[in-house]
């Protein structure tokens, strides 16, 4: 985490705390697992899009889908308008594709998953047994017996390593599985949806990853249902100058309802990794998902070595009359993000929410935001944003609320709030606001602040340091978003918010 | 780099008929602007700082025909004692304009200091202009930097007893023009400078501002009348120690104007306020942009738009305020708001905050929306027509912006501009 060093720590303030905030500070998901992989070879080009395809045993049509993204990808420009700056990446120097030794013949059931593998989600807290809780979230044991239970699906750099309670989801009509598996089980689900929200060409890197991508997972809600329990994924990045590029896919079918969870780690290297990540929802009529996210990739050391570099494409297709999405998210870690979850309100009534929490310490630069397109009628849209700005970090939300000429009666309201901890870093809002007809109501506010000083003397005054009081001010000023996480999130995020933060004040 | 072919085109197509005049100490600044535009090109559809306002027109060669429009209103500010500066279609005409001669003041045309030699307008022709270039380009100024044929310089040393006011005649139906004034205001000195009038078919306008510390300069300007007319204005302000710069534009009628302010804090405690009131009825674009830059500790900026738009009107505001590292206990404050009078007409906006200090207090909104039922149900229920309601409702959103002028004569004279637009276009 930040420089503790000696000259920053004030008066007053004994070793020992210093030991212990520098101790707690450190980004607790940088081990890395000793596993053999099998990588192809370094670097993209129409052979390795075909080797990737061939190692998910992939149909010619995926194959064909996949080059031809790659012939879009290599006519595109990296977009550069985000307020970001990293070394130019050398898309030829990456590995495309890595996998464990272990996983060349596909376990078929848990129990014949590397022991190695297992232990590794054990450690993240992310145990890959069909338990009732996840493990590692603390306050979670207490919550009452319903609704606890979590689907897992794990992803281990290139492959998914398994997916939990797939038989109790199978008994409520429910499919969740791995991308690669859904391509082979449920061709006539995957050709359907799959770039039907997020094009083939969209993007710069929603097009490498529609070229490259080599697992991810995959949902389908049938009409009616509400899943039994929560979904989640847990990304992890392990093997060295290897990006990941997961794709997601989600089928909210008529009134059905779904909340999923994505959480990802990656261990500490000095060099930067690439994750370019697509996720596409799509919602019929009367359907609701819920998607929540902590972002927790590796984010760099105090001097800004290393890190992540995580561009990410996520949009959300509400479809059918009175279809709802929100997103929730709480950005903490990655060197570099890019990503702006949206919606795309094109059902009657039809409503997208976007909540969140974006925390850059040290030398982090996150650009992220939203965007509300409003096409029918009476949809209504809701963004909250909340972004830190610490040490020498710059922290950016990127918005678009656009209301057209069709959506009438629809209405619109954002509130993005900065607050910026120390005279090093920086703060921005960049909103678009495009209204087209009259009987919208559009509303946006923002405001940027430092934290509040008498409220940090009240905490003070009450015995609390300063760490624990900036913790708990910025926990406040978070509020709004984290009430909107799933409980085992919220607590999560409230511990990644005071720890991402730690060694910023002084 | 190279620019794009479009660009490169377009812009060596507009240079093709504009000729450099013969200017003197304004000649290296004039060379050097023209350098800038040679590199960065003229604006283009695809430039994300033209997203919302096409500049075709802008910068075509030739300009677009306008017709003009002679209505039986008096000209604004027709009965304020005020120091008339008249140009016609672009030029100065010294038979309409007053004696140019006021206590506290000294006034003179661009092209007779440029042979003077005096100190400070060599040092600020096209150095404004040039400092306003990063971190967003404006092409357009840097073009009338180095063609703007004609132009008043003031220099303001104490308090004269009336406004300078600026009126640009409109005459010919195919006018091109390009102006360009510059103003220093010494240190302890004040003025209010006015505008108004159509100035021509097409209008370049570029002025830049130097306040020197405790200067205060009243700026209000009302474009409007020919309804064909193109603007794109720029004035560029740079404020010392404790002064005080206070803008308000009015802006009705019009296919196309986009006025740039550019307003950058150098010196603690100063103040600047920039207001904008705007309405658009049919073929009407009105673009409001604005960049602040805070470079000074406990600096005040505040901007607040309004537009009323109605029958297809659109309506644009990118509104920037950039508090640079350093600039503590800022106070920065931003709202543009629109008013839509029915489903045809549209506001873009982009209000952006950019900061790099922790100490400060930047906020800003952003509304849209049709006039409030509630409050119009309430007015015809007191017996008042629908109409009159309207614009009784219009004028109070109009007012946040119009209360930005602190001198009841000029705020007066406006809303009374207000009034009569609304009672002829509803």
């Amino acid at each position: 985490m930040a420089a503790l060093d000696q000259t920053q720590v004030k008066e007053g303030v004994d070793q020992e705390t210093v030991d212990a905030v520098r101790e707690v500070g450190t980004y607790k998901y940088g081990w890395e697992t000793d596993i053999e992989m099998e990588y192809a070879p370094k670097g993209v080009n129409p052979d390795i899009v075909r080797l990737i395809s061939e190692k998910n045993e992939e149909p010619e049509w995926m194959t064909e889908w996949r080059l031809a993204a790659f012939e879009r990808w290599t006519q595109m420009d990296e977009p550069n308008w985000a307020m970001v700056s990293y070394p130019k990446i050398d898309f030829q120097d990456q590995y495309y594709y890595a996998r464990p030794k272990s996983m060349e013949e596909k376990p078929k059931s848990l129990d014949e998953v590397d022991p190695k593998l297992l232990a590794t989600y054990e450690k993240l807290g992310i145990p890959l047994k069909e338990q009732m809780i996840l493990a590692g979230v603390e306050g979670a044991e207490d919550a009452p017996a319903e609704g606890r239970k979590v689907a897992v699906d794990a992803v281990f750099d290139s492959v998914s390593v398994g997916t939990t309670f797939q038989e109790e989801l199978k008994k409520a009509g429910v499919i969740f599985c791995s991308i690669s598996e859904a391509i082979k089980e449920h061709p006539e689900l995957v050709k359907k949806y799959l770039g039907s929200v997020v094009p083939v060409s969209d993007n710069f890197y929603a097009t490498l990853n529609s070229a490259v991508f080599s697992d991810g997972s995959f949902v389908y809600i049938p009409p009616g249902v509400r899943c039994p329990m929560e979904l989640s994924t847990y990304f992890r990045i392990n093997a060295e100058n290897t990006g990941q590029f997961e794709r997601t896919l989600i089928i909210a079918d008529k009134g059905s309802y779904v909340s999923y969870l994505e959480g990802c780690t990656a261990p500490q290297r000095d060099t930067a990794q690439l994750h370019a990540a697509v996720v596409e929802i799509i919602i019929e009529e009367d359907a609701e998902v819920k998607y929540s996210t902590v972002q927790n990739w590796f984010p760099g050391d105090e001097n800004g070595k290393g890190g992540i570099y995580n561009f990410v494409t996520k949009r959300a297709d509400c479809r059918g009359d009175r279809s709802k999405v929100m997103w929730t998210q709480v950005e903490t870690g990655s060197a570099v993000t890019w990503k702006y979850p949206s919606c795309i309100l094109r059902g009657e009534e039809s409503q997208g929410e976007f909540y969140s929490i974006a925390i850059a310490n040290n030398y982090q630069q996150a650009d992220t935001g939203t965007k509300m397109v409003h096409l029918g009628k009476n949809t209504k849209s809701r963004i909250v944003s909340k972004g830190i700005s610490a040490g020498k970090a710059q922290n950016t939300y990127r918005g678009l609320v656009s209301m057209h000429p069709k959506a009438k009666n629809s209405r619109n309201y954002t509130q993005c709030d900065s607050l910026l901890i120390g005279d090093k870093c920086g703060a921005h809002t960049v909103p678009y606001i495009e209204v087209k007809n009259n009987s919208s109501r559009v509303e946006h506010e923002a405001t940027t602040s430092k934290v509040d000083d008498d409220q940090l003397f009240y905490c003070r005054q009450r015995g609390m340091d300063e760490e624990e009081a900036v913790a708990l001010v910025v926990n406040g000023f978070c509020k709004d978003v984290l009430q909107a996480l799933p409980m085992e999130f919220a607590m999560e995020a409230q511990q990644l918010v005071a720890i991402s933060l730690e060694g910023s004040v002084g | 780099m190279a620019l794009p072919e479009v660009k490169q085109t377009a812009t060596e197509a507009r240079l093709a008929n504009l000729v450099m005049p013969d200017a003197g100490c304004t000649r290296a600044a004039r060379e050097d602007a023209l350098a800038r535009v040679l590199e960065m090109g003229l604006p283009g559809r695809r430039d994300e700082y033209w997203k919302y306002t096409r500049p075709d027109t802008l910068v075509a060669p030739e300009a677009p025909r306008a017709a003009l429009f002679d209505p039986d209103e008096a000209m604004l500010f027709a009965d304020l004692d005020r120091l008339k500066i008249v140009f016609v279609d672009g030029v100065f005409s010294p038979e309409e304009s007053d004696d140019l001669t006021l206590e506290g003041v000294t006034i003179d045309r661009i092209e007779d200091i440029c042979f003077k030699d005096i100190h400070w307008a060599k040092e600020l022709y096209g150095v404004l202009e040039a400092r306003g270039q990063s971190p967003v380009q404006r092409p357009l100024a840097a073009l009338n930097t180095a063609f703007a044929a004609d132009g008043i310089a003031i220099h303001v040393s104490g308090k004269p007893s009336k406004p300078i006011s600026f009126i640009y005649r409109h005459a010919s139906e195919t006018s091109d023009a390009m102006l360009h004034h510059i103003i220093r205001v010494e240190s302890g000195a004040e003025v209010t400078i006015l505008e108004n009038g159509p100035a021509a078919s097409r209008f370049n306008k570029c002025m830049e501002i130097d306040i020197a510390d405790g200067g205060v300069l009243h700026h209000v300007r009302a474009q409007g009348r020919d309804h064909e007319r193109r603007a794109a204005t720029h004035m560029f302000t740079r404020l010392g120690q404790e002064s005080v710069y206070k803008s308000f534009t009015l802006t009705v009628n019009g296919v196309l104007t986009r006025n740039e302010q550019v307003v950058e804090l150098t010196g603690d405690d100063a103040v600047a306020h920039v207001a904008g009131a705007c309405v658009g009825d049919g073929d009407f674009h009105h673009d409001d942009t604005v960049f602040i830059t805070h470079d000074a500790v406990n600096c005040e900026s505040r901007q607040v738009f309004k537009k009323v738009l109605r029958n297809g009107a659109t309506g644009v505001f990118q509104g920037k305020i950039l508090v640079k590292e350093g600039a503590q206990k800022t106070d920065g404050y931003q709202i543009s708001q629109s008013l839509l009078l029915d489903d045809d007409s549209q506001f873009l906006a982009k209000p952006e905050l950019e900061i790099y200090a922790d100490d400060v207090a930047c906020s800003h909104g952003s509304t849209s929306g049709a006039i409030d039922e509630t409050a119009l149900f309430y007015l015809r229920s007191r017996g008042i027509p629908t109409k009159e309601a309207t614009n009784m409702l219009t004028l109070a959103f109009l007012a946040e912006a119009v209360d930005e002028i602190e001198d009841d004569a000029l705020s007066k004279a406006i809303v009374d501009r207000l009034e009569g637009w609304l009672s002829r276009h509803s």
